[in-house]
């Protein structure tokens, strides 16, 4: 796709990818799906927010969820771990599938769901307790209170939110001391701290400063050899970055999915292309 | 031009007028406050003594004391917290936490709000037929104790709601994406978040029960007890006693009233000096709850 001159200051690079020119060999490149959203409808009250979504989230990749505001990426989130069961005024039709399993059963244990579907928050949100215990919080509440084991996995989990060298003399401060950008690196490791599969980031850098959104972008890129990422952000850079597959959504329907590099060099559908040209958005 | 420059002046005006009539009403406040004070300490401060805090109630004035008194409202604001405590951080927590919205809910709200305002001799007469007679727990401690506990209940339940609400709801959201179900978010992180404001709003409802004359002379308070409730200790087996419960007893307001409605002069002097005993209790305990916040505000920085 040749963008005219004037616009070509708005092409994004991205990395080097698999051939784009050949669709069939990228999508059996994609790993076994680990999620299978089907015909999920979301409603606020008479606000109807997801319509009909399809999507599929493959395992140990970094899926971006983009578009611009109120198109319900976070919304969709927040149904991958059941979190919008918290609010009054939704009702959710549809299936959300985890290892074949649809999550929306009746039988589903929502406890373990959580633990095994970790989420990040837009605006950090460490408990006003020391370090250590936010790590451990998650253990405890899984009824773990071996010492040793809690001081082994929150060693761990610091380690692997690249945040245990800044703060290992310093466990038993408040997590109200530390800066934005290390609050939410131990939300991170607050959530690993149980061993999900699937990391929910919800836009985790919006309110970073450029450093900090570094680390943490360096972060998912080691975090995704182990874990599955979904991330919703509005910075379509940070997705060309991070992810290996991209889903964009516009007003409550998914309008396209695919490899990222392919989604933002040659998107298939007019409206992809609009927005990641920023014609709107 | 000149007419911007008078609306302004005049503006600036009444600003300043505002600000000295606040300062004036705040002065009103304070001055009946320290005039009740200087009052009853020039009449009564002479009285204050040993003697006066360990002595039982007289004929002779200068022999009387406020031992049975003091004791007493020791004893029911014991059991008072005691009861409505925990009963009205839980009904709180309940209502908050737990209870979905609907007109059910919103009934018991506005109930609740307004049993704050049902006049406490309301609850004497309810205390009497019910447990003075009905359970026969008798013109008690114990009944005194539960009386008080159901006219401080709303305040506390309003406390208790007020500080959970306080809590942010992004503390909830990121315990329960860990895993955590609905209680333990509630005991690890709702509860001890909200502490501060429930014991400030406790200690606020105890200093309102200490005061409380109406509904204690109507279960049948006495006002002339020359003895003290059974020890709770004993030298024997089971070593822990609540007889103290079940005994007969006597509070400082009604102690105070009884010697003001004396005619001789000096048991004024008594009241007035009884009077400043029970305004110290209650400037403890309003200090208490304020120092409280203060500590836990300071713990929980958000």
């Amino acid at each position: 796709m040749e963008l005219p001159t004037e616009l070509e200051h708005l092409k994004i690079t991205v990395p080097q990818t698999p051939d784009i020119n050949a669709p069939d060999q990228a999508v059996s490149t994609m790993r076994q799906p680990i999620m299978q959203v089907m015909d999920l409808n979301v409603h606020y009250g008479s606000n109807h927010a997801l319509k009909s979504i399809h999507v599929e989230i493959p395992e140990k990749q970094a899926t971006a969820f983009i578009g611009p505001s109120g198109c319900g990426k976070t919304t969709l989130l927040r149904c991958l771990n059941r979190m919008n069961d918290l609010i009054d005024t939704v009702s959710i039709t549809g299936s959300v599938k985890i290892h074949g399993r649809d999550i929306y059963s009746a039988s589903t244990d929502v406890i373990d769901l959580r633990r095994r579907v970790g989420m990040i928050f837009q605006k950090w949100n460490p408990f006003p307790k020391s370090i250590y215990e936010n790590v451990a919080y998650g253990l405890r509440i899984a009824g773990v209170h071996n010492r040793y084991r809690l001081d082994e996995v929150v060693e761990k989990s610091l380690r692997r939110a690249a945040l245990w060298d800044e703060v290992k003399d310093n466990l038993h401060k408040s997590a109200m001391d530390l800066s934005g950008g290390q609050q939410q690196r131990l939300c991170i490791a607050r959530a690993l701290a149980v061993e999900p599969e699937v990391l929910l980031m919800d836009e985790p850098c919006s309110a970073l400063d450029p450093i900090s959104t570094a680390k943490i972008e360096e972060l998912i890129h080691e975090l995704k050899e182990t874990f599955t990422i979904v991330i919703v952000t509005h910075n379509m850079q940070q997705a060309a970055r991070v992810s290996d597959y991209t889903a964009f959504f516009y007003l409550g329907e998914l309008v396209e999915f695919g490899v990222t590099s392919k989604i933002f060099t040659a998107p298939e559908k007019r409206q992809t292309e609009d927005y990641i040209t920023g014609r709107f958005g | 031009m000149k007419t911007a420059e008078k609306s302004i002046a005049r503006r600036k005006m009444f600003d300043a007028l505002f600000a000295i009539i606040g300062f004036l009403a705040l002065l009103v406040g304070l001055i009946t406050l320290l005039a009740l004070l200087v009052d009853l300490a020039l009449e009564g401060a002479g009285r204050i003594s040993w003697q006066f805090f360990t002595s039982y109630p007289s004929r002779f004035a200068s022999q009387a004391g406020i031992l049975s008194a003091w004791v007493g409202t020791t004893l029911v604001m014991l059991v008072t917290a005691a009861t409505a405590v925990p009963l009205g951080v839980a009904a709180g927590v309940y209502l908050e936490e737990y209870a979905s919205r609907n007109w059910l809910t919103a009934l018991i709200e506005i109930n609740i709000a307004n049993l704050a305002g049902v006049p406490s001799i309301v609850y004497g007469l309810m205390a009497l037929g019910l447990f003075v007679y009905q359970f026969r727990l008798g013109q008690s401690i114990l009944t005194a104790g539960l009386t008080l506990a159901l006219l401080i209940l709303p305040i506390v339940i309003v406390a208790t709601r007020e500080s959970i609400r306080a809590v942010p709801g992004s503390i909830r959201e990121a315990a329960y994406a860990l895993g955590a179900t609905k209680w333990q978010t509630v005991k690890d992180h709702v509860l001890p978040y909200s502490t501060g404001g429930i014991l400030t709003g406790v200690i606020i409802a105890l200093s309102r029960a200490i005061g409380e004359t109406a509904p204690l002379i109507t279960i049948g308070a006495l006002t002339f007890i020359a003895f003290l409730p059974g020890a709770p200790v004993k030298s024997e087996f089971p070593f822990v006693s609540f007889e103290w419960l079940m005994s007969p007893f006597t509070v400082m307001p009604i102690q105070m009233f009884n010697w003001v409605s004396r005619p001789q002069r000096e048991f004024h002097f008594n009241a007035a000096a009884a009077g400043l005993v029970l305004m110290a209790m209650t400037l403890a305990m309003n200090g208490l709850a304020i120092y409280i916040r203060y500590r836990f505000r300071k713990r929980i920085k958000w």
